[in-house]
């Protein structure tokens, strides 16, 4: 599994940049949400992975004990996805905004309208 | 010593306030501040006179046993007083100078600001805390000299300064660093202390041959030269003449530019006698010296006329200062009479700009008898500058000599040191007598005395001169003895009585005729103007035309690569970044062992694979549809998909937020792609591919990437103490989320407070148009607007 | 969108979804949930309530308006650090006072009210974006 998840890190990886490389706002956004995606599994990787055994302390009991999900991870990502929300939609209505007062969709265009 | 520092800062900040506050009562009081930092000095000189000198610590950042250290020896005291004493003088000189200028309360700030930094200058005894003050006097006194910031020659005079002593300052912190690491690497008590560090290469605790030493000296002697306008740096100085009177007068004559002399006194007991450094100081100042009193006596503005025989001033002293332990009496001598000839001098000419509004020395005359006391000032302090008995400037001249005796350039020395001497009695002649004699002529018809205010400061200084020369020992000689001393590292005593310099030898022959000289020269200086002006040609080849094309030269390569990298194509950075990325993680991978990679091979469950199969095939197809909508959907596919891998591996709560915030941004880019057009083709399908195999490339190195962090195992002692804690403690039994809002409470604040700070900036954007509804340059605003 | 059926089922849905998302937030200091899911589940609740009738009526069902919520959010947040300073420990440190009354497992502290700041934080954020963005749209 996680060789598997390792190529689909890489895949939401390379999908985000060629989504960003494109001369297209819209896609540029996509990609960034996809980005997001890979960088936030990247870090839920890195911990190693564990199944079904989730960071929660069991009733009557002190500590965790034996295997158990990293929670150090999981709380990075938790707060990513909310912060990526943040900027994704920051992003979308930034490049509406650009795109109601410059009239275009293309960057590179975009580009030339600041001269 | 640090009150006394602290006590003047705090004046420049309350500057504006007691200008707007006090009018024309705010000089006298601003300029309490340093009387009573001149008084404190006063207090303690009897003590230093002894040969004691006043330490004083406090502790800065001791976690890091960095102590702030101040200390007083002569060679400071004698700064100190100049500082403060000088301060007072030119505080009241600013208040009545400037009056009724807009910004006379901004003006106080700088002033003072630059005072307070000038002090911190010479009074601290920690590198990093010199570097720092010295700094803050470019600062300063950039702010200083374009005070006028409308005229565009006052900028760029003050940015020339800036740039010059800046990177100068710049030579000065690597060199100070580099002796400090020298000072460790030879287990100094203190390596950042400025008086452990000249003990320790005058010891020999510090090896003076090695490589390193040399290279501080050259970055030392860098910071010290640019900042004394010591040729080939002399050109800024005459520039920074556009500055206000004042600030002439202080800066460039009694303080910063002494500050490189300063140093170069500071550290002579440590580098004295290596030949790079004496060498390099009795050249350089030497030609200085020479060369530019020249340049003066072709002038005939009155403060470039001063600017430039300040510089040479500067040059001789630190000609003396290469020459060794001999001669530091004769460099604190002539420091200490200069500052005051040439302080009350440029005083003088703030006044004759003043009360007879003319800058040109020639086009003015006959003011003697309109401007009596300013006369009186002038006639003084120019006979100390030319060297006249009983004038303090005349003992400065013969100790300045004495300096030169043993000198293995002993003659060709006493040449240069006596063709400066007649050039400065002939700029002296003009500076402090020519406007003043003969008939009135100009706009001297309508000149008048200025007042009080402006008559203080020069009368004060011109008067000191003279009673320093006819009653040394009251103060002059102990001061110049005990600077001496410090500066030598060995007791220097110092007669300069009249009776005992009054000696017929060649010396003194040297010292009248060079008088002689000068007025007949000035006499016939418009026959040497013509004389000497094939030097004109130096104008095309000089520093100051190096200088121009070095900055023009820094500002066309600037502009040159922004265009080339800033060229304002997103994928063109992309495409940067990630190469570069690339190549460097690639070569990386290569040069570790690209078999030692980790291939795990276990038996995922099949809804796991499909599931993964799933997030993949959205990507690619979200990158690869045509159809918005179809798009967005695909994307919240491939989010639902990631969330039930966090399901299944643990992160329940990672999994919850993950399906929530999916619907949220499916929400939102659905009502943001509703306003925008339809996906269209721009690329070129050669690009595509480009870019298709970068992205690849990429994606390959993240799997490995991904791969390699796997199998390292850092089996989380962090983590391992949050498992334990989280119950007992914290009183939670979500790990995850004890974690969020206890353990690391003050991360998810910083995130919330970014998720704040994001949605302002939507609603900004969001309304902006709202107010201005034609402020699209293509006319688009109807488009969101309608319903 | 504005079915009979999704606007009859939003009325039913907004008070059902507020309620779990105040149960997620105060379970979650023990069972997977807390105040950023919370703040979702709720920011969600308020959308589809915007989507079914109008955002002018789902701005009207919010008690305060959603910038005064935001600074709230933050400021509860920011606030539940100073018991802890008051008492000698560095700020943000949990404070769990004695003799509160505890509802089974869930007891109250100084965390609790921080996840309550951040659940406010996060919902008003996201309604932020949402309406306004929705708004624009209309």
């Amino acid at each position: 599994m996680n060789l598997l998840l390792s190529i689909t890190v890489g895949v939401l990886f390379a999908a985000s940049i060629y989504m960003i490389l494109r001369r297209s706002v819209v896609k540029l956004i996509i990609g960034l949400v996809l980005l997001g995606h890979g960088a936030n599994l990247l870090i839920f990787l890195s911990s190693g992975l564990v199944r079904g055994r989730p960071p929660l302390v069991p009733m009557g009991e002190s500590r965790l004990e034996g295997e158990y999900s990293d929670p150090l991870p999981a709380a990075l990502i938790l707060t990513a996805i909310v912060i990526s929300f943040g900027i994704v939609s920051f992003a979308a209505v930034l490049v509406k905004r650009a795109y109601q007062e410059v009239g275009t969709d293309d960057l590179d265009e975009m580009k030339n309208t600041d001269r | 010593m640090l009150i006394a520092t602290l006590l003047i800062f705090g004046a420049a900040l309350v500057g504006p306030v007691v200008h707007r506050l006090l009018g024309r009562f705010a000089a006298p009081v601003l300029a309490l501040a340093p009387l009573a930092g001149f008084i404190y000095f006063l207090r303690e000189a009897k003590r230093i006179f002894e040969g004691g000198s006043v330490f004083e610590n406090w502790n800065w950042a001791p976690e890091l046993g960095v102590m702030l250290g101040f200390r007083l020896d002569g060679l400071a005291l004698l700064f100190a007083l100049l500082v403060t004493g000088v301060g007072v003088l030119v505080v009241v000189y600013a208040g009545a100078y400037l009056k009724g200028h807009v910004h006379l309360g901004r003006f106080y700030s700088y002033l003072l600001g630059f005072m307070g930094s000038m002090l911190g200058l010479v009074l601290t005894d920690n590198v990093i805390a010199l570097f720092v003050f010295w700094e803050l006097t470019s600062i300063t006194s950039y702010l200083l000299i374009g005070f006028d910031h409308q005229r565009k020659a006052a900028r760029d005079s003050a940015l020339q300064a800036l740039l010059v002593t800046g990177i100068g300052g710049l030579a000065l912190l690597a060199g100070l660093v580099l002796l400090g690491v020298l000072g460790m690497q030879a287990s100094l008590d203190d390596p950042w202390s400025v008086s452990g560090l000249i003990e320790g290469l005058a010891g020999g605790a510090i090896d003076r041959d090695s490589g390193l030493v040399h290279g501080a000296v050259v970055l030392i002697l860098l910071g010290a030269l640019t900042k004394s306008a010591i040729f080939p740096f002399h050109f800024w100085l005459p520039g920074a003449m556009e500055a206000p009177t004042p600030v002439s007068a202080y800066l460039h004559s009694s303080t910063m530019v002494k500050a490189g002399i300063f140093l170069i006194a500071r550290f002579q007991q440590g580098f004295s006698g290596m030949a790079l450094w004496d060498t390099t100081l009795v050249v350089l100042g030497g030609i200085t010296m020479v060369g530019t009193v020249f340049l003066a006596s072709r002038q005939t503005y009155y403060k470039k006329l001063l600017a430039y025989s300040t510089t040479s001033s500067l040059g001789a002293m630190a000609m003396l200062l290469g020459l060794g332990a001999n001669a530091a009496v004769g460099a604190m001598g002539y420091l200490f009479a200069h500052a005051m000839f040439k302080g009350a001098l440029f005083l003088v000419a703030g006044n004759v700009d003043h009360g007879a509004h003319e800058k040109d020395t020639e086009k003015v005359g006959g003011l003697a008898g309109k401007m009596p006391l300013t006369f009186a000032a002038a006639l003084l302090a120019a006979a100390s500058m030319a060297g006249v008995a009983p004038m303090l400037g005349f003992a400065a001249k013969k100790l300045m000599k004495y300096g030169l005796h043993g000198s293995e350039w002993e003659t060709i020395l006493v040449v240069g040191v006596t063709a400066f001497s007649v050039m400065t009695a002939m700029v002296a002649c003009m500076v402090g007598v020519l406007p003043f004699i003969g008939k009135l002529k100009g706009s001297a018809g309508e000149a008048h005395e200025v007042s009080p205010g402006l008559l203080f400061g020069p009368l004060v200084l011109a008067v000191l001169g003279v009673v320093a020369g006819v009653m040394p020992g009251w103060f002059a000689a102990p001061l110049i003895a005990s600077a001496a001393s410090s500066v030598a590292g060995a007791e220097k005593s110092v007669s300069i009585g009249l009776g005992s310099l009054m000696k017929a030898d060649l010396s003194m022959a040297l010292t009248v005729g060079a008088i002689v000289a000068g007025v007949v020269l000035f006499v016939v200086r418009a026959l040497w103007r013509r004389a000497t002006s094939p030097v004109e040609w130096l104008d095309v080849v000089g520093p100051a035309r190096m200088y121009t094309r070095s900055v023009s030269g820094t500002l066309w390569l600037a502009w040159w690569q922004t265009r080339i990298l800033q060229n304002g194509y997103l994928r063109h950075y992309v495409w940067t970044i990630l190469g570069t990325t690339i190549a460097l993680v690639g070569y990386g991978l290569y040069r570790s062992g690209i078999e030692r990679i980790p291939l795990p091979i276990d038996q995922p469950f099949y809804f796991e694979i499909a599931l993964v199969m799933f997030i993949m095939a959205g990507a690619i197809g979200a990158s690869t549809i045509r159809t918005r909508l179809a798009v967005v959907s695909v994307l919240g596919i491939v989010g639902f998909a990631i969330a039930a891998v966090y399901v299944i591996f643990g992160a329940f709560d990672v999994a919850m937020t993950q399906f929530a915030i999916e619907t949220l941004i499916v929400i939102i880019l659905v009502l943001v792609v509703y306003h925008l057009p339809r996906f269209r083709s721009f690329s070129t399908p050669i690009s595509r591919w480009m870019d298709v195999l970068l992205a690849l490339g990429f994606g390959a190195m993240m799997t490995v990437l991904a791969l390699l962090a796997a199998d390292v195992t850092l089996s989380g002692p962090i983590s391992d103490y949050f498992a334990e804690n989280a119950a007992p403690v914290a009183y939670g039994r979500n790990v995850v989320n004890v974690i969020l809002v206890d353990f690391r409470a003050t991360d998810t604040f910083g995130e919330i407070v970014v998720l704040a700070l994001a949605a302002l900036g939507v609603m900004t954007l969001l309304r902006l148009r709202a107010s201005n509804p034609n402020g699209g340059t293509e006319g688009d605003g109807g488009k969101g607007e309608g319903a | 969108m504005r079915s009979l059926i999704f606007r009859t089922s939003s009325v039913f849905l907004l008070p059902a979804l507020l309620v779990f998302s105040v149960v997620v937030l105060f379970r979650g200091h023990n069972e997977p949930g807390g105040g950023f899911v919370g703040g979702l589940l709720a920011a969600s609740a308020f959308s589809l309530y915007a989507l079914a009738y109008s955002v002018e009526e789902a701005r009207r069902l919010l008690p305060l308006s959603l910038t005064t919520i935001l600074g709230l959010g933050l400021a509860i947040a920011l606030l539940s650090g100073a018991p802890a300073m008051l008492m000698g420990d560095a700020w943000f440190t949990g404070v769990w006072p004695q003799g509160l009354p505890a509802f089974g497992e869930v007891k109250f502290g100084t965390v609790t009210l921080f996840d309550i700041g951040v659940y406010l934080v996060v919902l008003a954020v996201t309604l932020i974006m949402i309406l306004s963005l929705a708004e624009d749209a209309e």
